[in-house]
């Protein structure tokens, strides 16, 4: 079998090149191993080579990020690796910044695994634990001696698409990545034995630390709401009958975008809920339950609203990510904004 | 209140001319057990059809499942206040067939009726792959609504399940096992010396098609309340709901329901188990903040240094389980609650709806929304219609080769939040 082709990255410190001075270096191909390269290749004996390394200064990468990123996209591709290593950054600020940029670009474009290590407070850790692996190392280059062997072992295994253990047994920072495993006991018995333990102030470890909720702060009330335009946006699932986006029942992947502008209200026949999280029968007898729009129009027409928007925007929220509502909600809110509407009523069942 | 639990073990089902347990054999006489069950204007037709355990088979949309016991000694009798008087059960002895299992399944109710395969990787996440499963295919009347055939099909898995118990009446159990708690200040005395602990039972009722039955009572009509954990055994709590089918507790779930068991294992060494306060799980405000006052006020009321706070469903009941644990830790009764994820499927992703720092000791059952591939199965019981609709399936889910992918959400009791099983899930 023919080496793992490994390209690697590092700053102009660890290449050697210099220090702050020289941190406008460009980017460069060397075809090779370079400085903390040595201790990867002997890691990685024979299965795996350093076919180049590529140096770029901190200052050049982040202060001209466009173009540093497409001349080292380049320069990558061209070598056709199979997996790309950046680091150990250890403490470096920029360093790690620049690491974990060029991996998760270099992730999402050629679609190969890649690699970086850090410590812990390295800013890139925070920025970039949820893209890719990065190793832990000790906060300065004394540790190298440590970090290569865990870079090396899971380098090999994410280039053989082995499977990868959890954060404590592989060395990588934790993810943040939900997984589900098979524990030796019942989750009862685990709960009886948590319990115990926490009653004598022994120590215990929770399954699901909890997270930190974001709060959204509420808008100002709308002064005058005769001139409001009001757009509506649901969570209960109606959708034009027939549900042509197929909008999920459950953990929904989409939203959809629905015109009414001219109908006096939703019936049955037009309109229906793809919800699979409550009893669809009263939502599909009158969809107006959900999402009013009956009710909006006979205030657009007595003047207690300005206009009801032409538009609304309809997901499932059932067992839907966070993440995934977040990311549909940033879309359609600037077209809402762009739109010209000035209130929203949110509806959810 | 003291019961005796008789297991026989079934390892074998088959059917036969008279319905009867012989040499672990549970043999059913197939058109008795049809005939029970089709008096009732609102079914059309029933099918009953096997599955052993590691066949090619695939159950679904499965509705309910439910074990066969009888009650031989002692007052009231199995699922008091449905299929009987209401009188009080959980005392004296009570039979049964451990090893297999009623399954109610059909034409879809809502969008939450799950799957059991009967081997591969699916028969991994369901506890139901391990029965010899006694499925009802039950096909409704014209005409009748979601609401009643709800109903129709919940009766019938009961009354399956009772009249079968029957053929454990007069056999030898293999095992007995005996469960007592006694009054309040008789228990807090037996063990001074022990953590006096509780279990917070959270029942659903979110309501259409999302309900659970005490003796009878829909529980969105209840107060939180005591019960004898045995009470449990006897069918005092069944299940009457639809939500996802991972993390729904089936009947079976509240007969068999571990939280209950593992309490009385630790019982007398490490605890003290007092009785479990049920509570529920309704929509509006003011039932949740009342009923959370109510657990918190009834766990410090019996004087409890802990409980156990196991969830059903999730999204909205995340509300309550995160009120429950925080009032109840400001009683000063220090929590663990029992719950599963929906953390996306790339796992990245906040994994519940509601949370507190309060609630620092979780035990999870798994993210729901893992993707998994479910391969075509030789036999089908039930019908496949519904794959791509059932919560936790999406277009395209049910292949063009027969195999199914999904998230984990759609086999039933998956993640199921009374820590039925050993799933989890880790920070990676």
């Amino acid at each position: 079998m023919s080496k793992i082709r490994v390209v690697h990255y590092l700053n102009q410190f660890f290449a050697g090149i210099g220090g702050e001075e020289k941190a406008d270096h460009k980017p460069e191909l060397r075809i090779g191993i370079v400085g903390p390269g040595m201790a990867l290749k002997k890691e990685f004996g024979e299965e795996a080579e350093i076919v180049s390394t590529i140096i770029c200064g901190d200052s050049y990468f982040n202060e001209n990020l466009k173009e540093a990123s497409a001349q080292i996209l380049k320069m990558i591709r061209e070598q056709k690796p199979d997996i790309f290593m950046a680091g150990p950054a250890f403490n470096a600020g920029r360093y790690g910044a620049a690491c974990g940029t060029i991996c998760k670009m270099v992730k999402e474009e050629l679609g190969i695994p890649v690699l970086s290590a850090m410590y812990e407070e390295n800013p890139g850790v925070d920025m970039f634990r949820k893209d890719l692996f990065i190793i832990k190392t000790a906060d300065s280059a004394a540790g190298m001696r440590t970090a290569a062997p865990a870079m090396a072992k899971l380098a090999l295994k994410l280039a053989k698409k082995e499977e990868i253990g959890p954060p404590e047994a592989e060395g990588y920072h934790v993810r943040g990545i939900r997984k589900n495993v098979f524990r030796d006991k019942l989750g009862s018995k685990r709960a009886v034995e948590m319990l115990v333990k926490k009653l004598k102030g022994d120590e215990f470890v929770t399954e699901y630390p909890m997270p930190q909720f974001d709060n959204v702060t509420p808008s100002p009330a709308v002064k005058d709401m005769s001139r409001a335009k009001l757009a509506l946006v649901t969570s209960g699932g109606i959708v034009p009958k027939g549900n042509p986006d197929r909008i999920e029942s459950s953990s929904a992947s989409k939203y959809g975008k629905y015109d009414i502008s001219g109908l006096a209200a939703l019936t049955s026949e037009t309109s229906e809920t793809a919800h699979g999280g409550y009893d669809p029968v009263y939502a599909n007898k009158d969809p107006n339950r959900v999402l009013p729009v009956d009710a909006l129009r006979d205030m657009e027409k007595s003047g207690r609203i300005g206009s009801l928007h032409n538009y609304y925007y309809s997901t499932v929220g059932n067992g839907t990510s966070v993440a995934n509502s977040r990311a549909y909600a940033l879309e359609f809110a600037h077209e809402l904004k762009n739109d010209g509407v000035t209130a929203v009523i949110l509806t959810s069942t | 209140m003291r019961l005796e639990i008789g297991e026989i073990l079934i390892r074998d089902i088959q059917f036969g001319d008279r319905t009867k347990v012989s040499g672990g054999t549970l043999y059913i006489n197939k058109s008795e057990l049809v005939a029970k069950l089709i008096d009732d204007e609102h079914i059309k037709s029933i099918s009953v059809e096997l599955a052993k355990p590691g066949e090619s088979t695939r159950i679904t949309p499965v509705k309910d499942v439910i074990e066969p016991r009888v009650k031989v000694d002692g007052p009231g009798n199995i699922f008091p206040g449905v299929l009987g008087k209401v009188t009080t059960a959980g005392s004296g002895r009570t039979h049964v067939l451990k090893g297999c299992a009623v399954v109610s399944c059909g034409k879809i109710v809502g969008f939450q009726e799950g799957i059991i395969d009967m081997s591969g990787p699916g028969a991994d996440y369901t506890p139901f792959s391990k029965l010899f499963n006694i499925v009802l295919v039950i096909e409704p009347a014209a005409g009748l609504d979601q609401y009643g055939y709800e109903k129709a099909a919940r009766m019938a898995g009961l009354k399956a399940a009772v009249w079968l118990g029957e053929a454990g009446r007069n056999v030898q159990p293999d095992n007995i096992i005996s469960y007592e708690t006694k009054s309040v200040l008789e228990q807090a005395a037996e063990y001074p010396d022990l953590p006096k602990i509780g279990y917070v039972y959270m029942l659903q009722t979110q309501g259409l098609l999302h309900d659970t039955y005490v003796y009878g009572v829909d529980a969105k009509k209840i107060v939180p309340s005591l019960l004898y954990p045995t009470e449990v055994m006897d069918g005092a709590i069944l299940s009457g709901n639809c939500v996802s089918a991972c993390d729904k507790n089936t009947t079976y779930h509240h007969q068999n329901n571990p939280v209950i068991t593992s309490l009385y294992e630790a019982h007398g060494k490490e605890i003290n188990f007092m009785g479990v306060i049920i509570t529920n799980e309704n929509v509006f405000l003011a039932d949740k903040e009342r009923s959370s006052n109510w657990t918190a006020k009834l766990a410090k009321f019996l004087g409890l240094d802990g409980v156990i706070i196991s969830q059903e469903g999730f999204g909205n009941p995340d509300t309550d389980l995160i009120m429950n644990c925080k009032k109840i830790e400001k009683e000063g009764v220090k929590t663990v609650i029992l719950t599963d994820e929906y953390a996306g499927r790339d796992g990245a992703s906040q994994s519940l709806a509601d949370s507190d720092p309060l609630a620092d000791a979780v035990v999870t059952a798994g993210n729901a929304n893992e993707l998994i591939v479910l391969p075509k199965m030789d036999r089908v019981i039930g019908m496949l219609d519904y794959t791509d609709k059932i919560a936790g399936g999406f277009s395209g889910s049910l292949r063009p080769d027969g195999s199914i992918e999904a998230e984990i959400q759609v086999i039933t009791g998956a993640t199921n939040e009374l820590g039925f099983n050993r799933l989890s899930a880790t920070m990676y």
